[in-house]
């Protein structure tokens, strides 16, 4: 399949990520604390004391027995310290996900149905500014009004049980799906604009079918496979926006890991989170495709 | 879209073709000037920051912290420090315009450039290169961004450096595909039969019909990097403290939301309003690429 | 009592009646008059012919009376009386009643049957769809109500091909789906807009005479809209000839083949291949149809009439009276009646 060479690229890209650094590596992570055999060691660590091609092999074969590495900061491998923050970051995305489909959707339709209406021109005024709106910024924003001021909801954190989660992560998943939803919205629209003006939804309308059944038989069913696509497209833009959020609202996920890696230098965490968000993606893309090819009986499904 | 639709639809559409051209183009226009306005106020008021306070962003101020907006003198307040809001924004307006400009103009040169010669050079040259694009396109660009900078160290020459180093592969693949397009009209295969040089043909002939679109594109692009730029200044991996670039006031600004809401909230709304401007400007464009077809 | 007159009905003899009909369309430039004044009756178990170029209204007025024609931008007026509603304007129908009235009673096929069916709908959904409206059946016997209906419009391996979708079946097959779609619920009055410009010419026999089957056979009345008048000289009992948004001759087909008086008309007939008005050379018609915004008064057809006189662009058109049954929305019919006047003109 052609997911096979994008998941090879993707390994060479992570690889040379390391090689970035400038200077020695073994002095940005060692620091205040540098010794000759504490570098040497260093270096053997991240395996660079080898010819590049084999350092490659090397990375790869890690990779394929699902090592990556360890931890500079944690004393871990960085796998555990990956697999331990994963699962909060899956919720966000995913609960991200849910709530961005529960608000365009009906957002997006009722505007092309009422093309022109005070809702419509809501919406387009909404979306242009919430387009142009950062992320994280939102999200303090909404920490200020709902958990602050209206107290409805905690601050931070993430809580420990299921009803904890739903709890801790709406204000997040509410900020990033907001920011999401506003290309979901356009979209669907002009999807749904274009469904409306098609022959078939008229030649469901005069079978004599109720409007409600046009509705959702013709016009919904055309319309979303067009927001399918566009949903995969952005996912990347659902990843990054955790990373962010992670950190606005303290979540204990891959996204903070990644940006607290960043300043205490543990470069072979950055990397392995990198890898596995990239994974992620890949994964998500073809989850869409499949879901592509099920809504739509015309896509040849590989 | 026109191929699915029923007469009654492209009647409908024909007659609002023909006869709306005029009253049309008024509105068109309004959201280019409109946009265009906003964004020519926000670079003159940050180019004129002397003129319009007195202040310097980093001047500390003892004895007035925590203004409140509409304090006089400090028509938007004044940070944990004492340090003119207002002042800031305008000066750390200079940070954010730059990354608009600076990061999105590099890689629209460089992007367009490699997406012409692609699309133009064809064969394996073609191949290799879009293969690189549809890598870097699997990547969540913002973790590569970051891992870049983590890489290259945090500052804001870095950040510039990483988002050069990611961005140009949309405007790679969009002029990649106008210009496989473009390739097989008439005018191209004209020219190409008057044995013009190839580095003509792509510049006089396939480029300028390709410009349009990216010019689009890079709006899009410009409130992207800005938000980029931003979100990296408040994680402290691009600008840092005390630099008033807009995102790290931001950053800066969230332990005292409880008390001084303005810290934090204003910077968002200059990012949002350059943002708006930036938009509607890509908008414009777009109407009036349409109303051209 | 200005009320206390009842709406006119139907003639016993007529299915549907249709009075002064206007659609407007408002658009960015102004107000189009895509339907001016359009009256005409259909009678039980006729056919009549709608023929104009593209622009001329005959697609709107189908639409119009289906009231398929998009709201805002779109609004009528006139009276549309309907023999299986007495009393009712059809215009005035909404929601529910309009809903009834669709499939068991008008119904529709269109141009294009690739855009006229939905893509991601198996074909035996669609066409139990259209069963399910009208009649309330379980689902075995829904199933079976469409297979009888593919079976009766020629569509071989029904049970096998129900499962199938749009996009698997050939122009012709999928037009059939179409036809069984819109008949499944009975209707007396079938509007068929362009049935067969999107298809190929042997198809288009093939659909044609399927047509002409299920109208004996139901006792459907038909309304044959086409740009193609050889399409409509085979089909149809009576004829309207559009342009401009207005109907310019009305007659039964015989008449107006034989004596069309209209000179659109003629042009239209001159300009068939094998017409028996066939000139040695293919006079095209010179122009194009005027915009529909801002008409000008006078006859519509004038800047494009070889007879054409002064007189003609300050008329106030109306349809007069020629023959028996037989209107002309012309001054000078009895000129465009005499072959010499033809003659003496020349053509571009």
């Amino acid at each position: 399949m052609q997911v096979i060479p994008v998941l090879i690229g993707i390994t060479v890209i992570t690889f040379f990520l390391l090689r970035l650094i400038p200077g020695d590596p073994a002095l940005q992570i060692l620091g205040q604390h540098y010794t000759k055999a504490g570098a040497i060691q260093v270096r053997h660590s991240l395996g660079l004391d080898r010819p590049l091609w084999q350092q490659y092999l090397l990375f790869l074969q890690h990779l394929l027995q699902g090592n990556l590495g360890e931890s500079i900061t944690f004393h871990q491998s960085t796998r555990s310290v990956i697999g331990e923050r994963l699962p909060p970051t899956l919720f966000l995305v995913g609960y991200a996900a849910i709530i961005a489909l529960v608000v365009s959707i009906p957002t997006g339709v009722i505007s092309a149905l009422r093309r022109g209406g005070i809702f419509d021109q809501t919406a387009r005024v909404t979306t242009l500014v919430g387009f142009a709106m950062p992320s994280f910024w939102l999200g303090i924003i909404l920490i200020l009004i709902f958990s602050i001021h209206l107290q409805l909801f905690p601050v931070n954190g993430y809580g420990n049980t299921f009803t904890q989660h739903l709890d801790h992560l709406f204000l997040p998943s509410l900020t990033i799906a907001l920011g999401f939803s506003t290309i979901i919205i356009r979209t669907l629209r002009s999807s749904t604009l274009a469904v409306l003006a098609t022959d078939y939804v008229d030649t469901a309308r005069i079978k004599g079918i109720s409007r409600f059944a046009v509705l959702r038989r013709h016009v919904l069913r055309n319309a979303v496979v067009s927001v399918v696509v566009v949903f995969g497209i952005n996912l990347a833009f659902l990843i990054s926006g955790t990373v962010l959020i992670e950190n606005v609202f303290g979540i204990p996920g891959v996204g903070s890991l990644l940006v607290d890696s960043v300043s205490t230098r543990d470069y072979p965490v950055v990397q392995g989170v990198t890898l596995v968000l990239a994974f992620l993606v890949v994964a998500i893309n073809l989850v869409t495709d499949v879901v592509h090819a099920s809504l739509d009986p015309r896509v040849v499904a590989e | 879209m026109n191929a699915t639709m029923n007469p009654g639809a492209l009647l409908l559409e024909r007659f609002e073709a023909r006869a709306g051209r005029r009253r049309g183009r008024v509105r068109r226009n309004a959201t280019l000037i409109v946009g265009c306005s906003i964004l020519g106020i926000v670079i003159v008021a940050t180019l004129a920051a002397p003129l319009l306070t007195p202040y310097n962003p980093n001047t500390i101020d003892p004895l007035h912290p925590l203004a409140p907006p509409l304090t006089p003198g400090h028509p938007l307040g004044t940070d944990q420090f004492g340090r003119d809001i207002f002042a800031r924004i305008l000066y750390g307006g200079r940070i954010d315009l730059l990354i608009a400009f600076g990061a999105t103009g590099v890689t629209l040169v460089a992007g367009t450039a490699i997406g012409l010669f692609s699309g133009y050079a064809g064969g394996w040259a073609d191949s290799v290169i879009m293969r690189i694009v549809d890598l870097f396109f699997a990547f969540p660009f913002f973790v590569l961004v970051i891992a870049i900078v983590a890489m290259l160290g945090p500052s804001i020459f870095n950040m510039f450096v990483a988002i050069w180093l990611t961005s140009w592969i949309s405007y790679a693949r969009i002029t990649r595909g106008h210009t496989v397009l473009a390739k097989g009209r008439e005018y191209v295969l004209a020219a190409k039969a008057l044995g013009y040089r190839h580095s003509r043909v792509m510049l006089r002939h396939i480029l300028p019909n390709v410009v349009s679109f990216v010019l689009i594109f890079a709006m899009v692009d410009a409130v992207g990097n800005i938000l980029l730029g931003a979100a990296l200044g408040f994680l402290g991996l691009g600008a840092k403290p005390p630099s008033p670039e807009w995102g790290a006031m931001i950053a800066d600004g969230q332990n005292y939301i409880l008390s001084s809401w303005w810290l934090s909230t204003l910077p968002g709304v200059a990012i949002v309003i350059v943002g708006v401007g930036f938009s509607l400007i890509g908008d414009g464009l777009a109407d009036l690429l349409r109303a051209d077809d | 009592m200005t009320e206390a007159i009842a709406i006119s009905d139907v003639a016993p003899d007529e299915v549907l009646r249709v009075e002064g009909l206007h659609t407007f369309i408002r658009t960015e430039g102004g107000v189009v008059r895509a339907v001016d004044d359009v009256s005409f009756s259909l009678r039980r178990s006729e056919i009549l012919g709608v023929v104009g170029e593209s622009g001329s209204g005959k697609s709107v007025t189908c639409r119009t009376l289906m009231g398929l024609m998009p709201s805002p931008p779109a609004w009528s007026i006139g009276e549309v009386h309907y023999a299986g509603r007495p009393g009712r304007n059809l215009l005035e129908l909404r929601g529910r009643e309009l809903q009834q009235l669709r499939g068991a009673h008008l119904s529709m096929i269109f141009q294009d049957p690739m855009s006229a069916l939905n893509p991601v709908m198996r074909v035996g959904d669609q066409i139990e769809e259209a069963v399910a409206a009208h009649a309330r059946l379980g689902p075995r016997d829904r199933r079976r109500r469409a297979l009888e209906l593919l079976d009766r419009v020629g569509i071989p391996a029904a049970a096998r091909r129900m499962r199938a979708y749009p996009h698997e079946f050939s122009g012709g097959m999928r037009q059939r789906v179409l036809i069984a779609a819109a008949i499944a619920s009975r209707p007396q009055v079938l509007f068929a807009d362009e049935p067969t410009t999107a298809l190929d010419v042997i198809i288009q026999d093939q659909i044609l005479s399927l047509l002409l089957e299920l109208q004996r056979d139901f006792g459907m009345s038909m309304v044959l809209v086409s740009h193609d008048l050889g399409v409509i000289a085979e089909m149809c009992d009576r004829i309207a000839v559009m342009y401009a948004g207005q109907i310019v001759e009305l007659a039964d087909a015989q008449t107006l083949l034989t004596t069309p008086s209209h000179p659109y008309t003629i042009s239209l007939l001159r300009s068939l291949p094998d017409s028996e008005h066939r000139s040695r050379y293919l006079p095209s018609i010179v122009g194009t149809p005027p915009q529909l915004i801002d008409v000008e008064p006078g006859c519509r057809f004038a800047p494009r009439c070889a007879l054409a006189v002064e007189e003609c662009r300050a008329w106030d058109t109306e349809l007069i009276a020629v023959g028996d049954e037989h209107l002309v929305r012309c001054r000078r019919h009895e000129e465009a009646r005499r072959p010499g006047a033809w003659q003496e003109q020349s053509f571009v």
